[in-house]
């Protein structure tokens, strides 16, 4: 195990597959001589040269349109669009044509690209540039879609995401890159579509993704001081979900709670929350409780950033309110 | 980092001052001695608040700010050609443009400390818009305002700044495009500074971004971005013609982005020292300086009492930042719709207990 920060384990994934596969190719704004916006790509223009390492022009339709018209000629694209929030201004290549192009020409061209993007708050970056879109990504058919929350996962399941044949939307976290953990040594490669149970507890099940499950883990150490024994599971890979580890840890504690970052209509919680509604009703000791964020635009301001993100004590005081 | 054409290769710039400050046009740009005056006092406050703004974010006071240092000609002298109705759009870099319409420095720097909710300052009283930072999305909303403008049978014009790296975007060519068609009174003025962040104009495009123009149907000027004579002369002609109803211009005012992309940015990683003390042979300040000491418009008494207010001025802006108060966590809710839906009550229980 080596200890690694988010943003250099990001680099390392990508470079163990270059490394592995001539094919892959990394595109984007500032990732060549600048190392990227938020550094997670320092070192790979020296270590691959600039035709594999390739700054473009800001220019979101060409990065993830190109991408997807050179995986059509078999190599393995890595586009980075800057920040998350940006993706709306490429939406139509990703939600229309790389989603739907294998469904559309029967099968017969697959796009195994990735798009790899910084999402999320805690910069203070305001309305434009801390958004959680996870979601939306997850709302269109043909995308797969994951999410990190370690050092590890970070290398790991972008790894994974870069050997799909799908296309798979990879959403790093901006206030993780400077997080810091254990990265197994050699070559390490997550499948897509499992879910991983961060804490064990008997009491209740709380599910997080991305920053928020640093946020759930020390909610339930509060927890435990309370008396509650709360698991904390880490979702990873929205799409494919994996609904049968979240599913087991309810049936054994009774109640489920989601913490999630996007804003409350449609996050990925709600859908989570209706499968386990369907098929685990009678599992079930009292409601499913999301703790999002509010339905608003975050704002840039200190105080109101820190208040409209789910916080621990939040996390914490909404658990105690619904278990009594 | 050396293999890439020095910034503003091919067409020369219209040019009325050289880098020394020696007429090299006719310099009877119409202003009065006043007037030109006045530029150089607006260039020499906005670059001591820039700087000022540098230290406010090192120590804390500010929280990204990004640096106009080298731009001063280019935003003074188009903005200060501005009519009183004249509307401007922006990127994050219009500083020194947002002074000279009258922006308060104070409130404008909200944006940069993070106290602002809901705008720093009232984008209609001051007649500047909203900072812009999604890289082009301006433009085609400055189309639509012109539109709306000769709508309103007004003769007022719309200018929206932009940088070489907006180009890029396909923001720019749709609005561009339809700016031509719809021959809007619009001034399309880039500011090309040689860089995007890390990468070097000469990487954004292979081309000369005044000469697109000619793909939309409307003019396109090159200008010496820090020759304020140059830019001034450039502007009105453009607001002229707009005002006259014959549509768009493209301006394309060659300048140098000294610093870096903002405090955020270490330039080094990308760009060699060289070429900016290579730029600063070009400052826009200095060579308008030596012109009006030259003809005499300005003498070395008003040089420096131009220093000695851009002193008093940064001082009191600087107060007034550090002074400027956060805004309390249940605003959150505000302004995200124009009545707040009932399902806000909860929200608001949840989130701030
Ligand atoms: C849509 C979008 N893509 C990328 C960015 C990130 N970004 C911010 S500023 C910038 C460079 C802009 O360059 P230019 O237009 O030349 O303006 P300058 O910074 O030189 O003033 C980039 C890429 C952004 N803000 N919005
Ligand atoms: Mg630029």
């Amino acid at each position: 195990m080596a200890e690694l920060t988010y943003r250099q384990a990001v680099a390392e994934g990508i470079a163990q597959e270059m490394e592995r596969d001539p094919l892959v190719f990394l595109l984007g704004e500032d990732v060549a001589d600048a190392g990227g916006a938020f550094k997670a790509t320092v070192g790979l223009l020296e270590r691959f040269g600039p035709e594999r390492v390739r700054d473009t022009p800001i220019s979101e339709e060409a990065i993830v349109g190109a991408a997807m018209g050179a995986a059509m000629t078999g190599l393995r694209p890595i586009a980075e669009i800057m920040f998350s929030d940006f993706l709306a201004t490429c939406w139509d290549l990703i939600a229309n044509q790389i989603a739907k192009t294998r469904y559309m020409t029967n099968g017969q061209i697959s796009l195994p690209l990735v798009i790899r993007t910084a999402n999320g708050a805690g910069s203070r970056f305001g309305a434009q540039h801390s958004q959680s879109l996870e979601s939306w990504a997850m709302a269109v058919p043909g995308l797969k879609v994951v999410a990190p929350a370690t050092p590890a996962d970070a290398k790991g399941l972008l790894a994974g995401a870069i050997r799909e044949p799908d296309p798979v939307i990879v959403f790093e976290h901006k206030s993780l890159y400077a997080s810091k953990g254990e990265v197994p040594e050699g070559e390490h490669v997550e499948e897509l579509g499992r879910a991983l149970v961060r804490r064990a507890g008997e009491d209740v099940t709380i599910v997080a993704l991305a920053a928020m499950v640093p946020r759930a883990l020390d909610a339930a150490e509060r927890l435990r001081e309370e008396g509650v024994d709360a698991e904390v599971i880490d979702v990873r890979s929205l799409v494919p979900l994996d609904m049968s580890t979240i599913a087991s840890s309810v049936a054994k504690t009774s109640r489920m709670f989601t913490v999630e970052e996007n804003p409350r209509l449609c996050g990925w919680g709600a859908e989570i929350a209706s499968i386990v509604a369907e098929g685990l009703f009678d599992d079930l000791d009292g409601p499913i409780v999301r703790i999002t964020t509010p339905h608003v635009p975050l704002p840039a301001a200190d105080e109101l950033e820190d208040a409209t993100v789910p916080s621990v004590e939040r996390i914490v005081r909404a658990v105690l309110a619904a278990i009594g | 980092m050396s293999d890439v054409p020095e910034h503003g290769a091919g067409t020369e710039p219209v040019r009325i001052l050289a880098p020394d400050g020696s007429p090299v046009g006719d310099a009877d740009v119409g202003l009065s001695p006043e007037e030109l005056r006045a530029l150089l006092r607006w260039m020499v406050l906005a670059r001591r608040l820039d700087r000022e703004c540098i230290a406010l974010q090192r120590q804390g006071e500010l929280t990204v700010y990004p640096g106009f240092e080298g731009q001063e000609a280019a935003q003074v002298g188009s903005a200060f050609a501005l009519g009183q109705l004249d509307f401007v759009w922006p990127t994050f870099r219009e500083l020194a443009a947002a002074l000279v319409r009258g922006v308060d420095a104070v409130q404008y720097l909200q944006y940069h400390r993070g106290t602002w909710h809901g705008g720093p300052y009232d984008p209609r009283a001051t007649r500047f818009g909203p900072i812009c930072i999604p890289i082009a999305t301006q433009l085609p909303h400055a189309a639509g305002y012109a539109l709306g403008q000769r709508l309103d049978g007004t003769n007022a014009v719309t200018i929206a700044y932009f940088g070489d790296g907006s180009t890029s975007e396909g923001d720019f060519h749709e609005a561009a495009n339809l700016a031509g068609v719809w021959r809007l009174p619009m001034v399309l003025f880039c500011q090309n500074n040689g860089w995007a962040i890390s990468l070097p104009s000469s990487e954004q495009t292979a081309g000369e971004i005044w000469r697109r123009a000619e793909g939309y149907g409307f003019p396109g000027v090159r200008v010496d971005g820090n020759d304020v004579l140059a830019v001034h002369r450039a502007t009105e002609r453009a607001l002229e013609r707009a005002r006259r109803g014959d549509g768009p211009t493209l301006i394309e005012a060659m300048t140098y982005r000294i610093g870096a992309h903002s405090t955020a940015d270490d330039a080094s990683r990308y760009r060699d020292d060289a070429e900016v003390e290579h730029a600063r042979v070009t400052d826009p300040i200095m060579r308008f300086r030596n012109w009006l000491l030259a003809t005499g418009i300005a003498d070395d008494r008003f040089v420096m009492a131009c220093d000695e207010e851009a002193e008093t001025y940064a001082l009191e802006v600087r107060a007034g930042v550090i002074a400027t108060p956060a805004p309390p966590a249940d605003w959150m809710f505000d302004w995200v719709y124009a009545a707040p839906p009932s399902s806000f009550e909860r929200q608001r229980a949840e989130a701030l207990g």
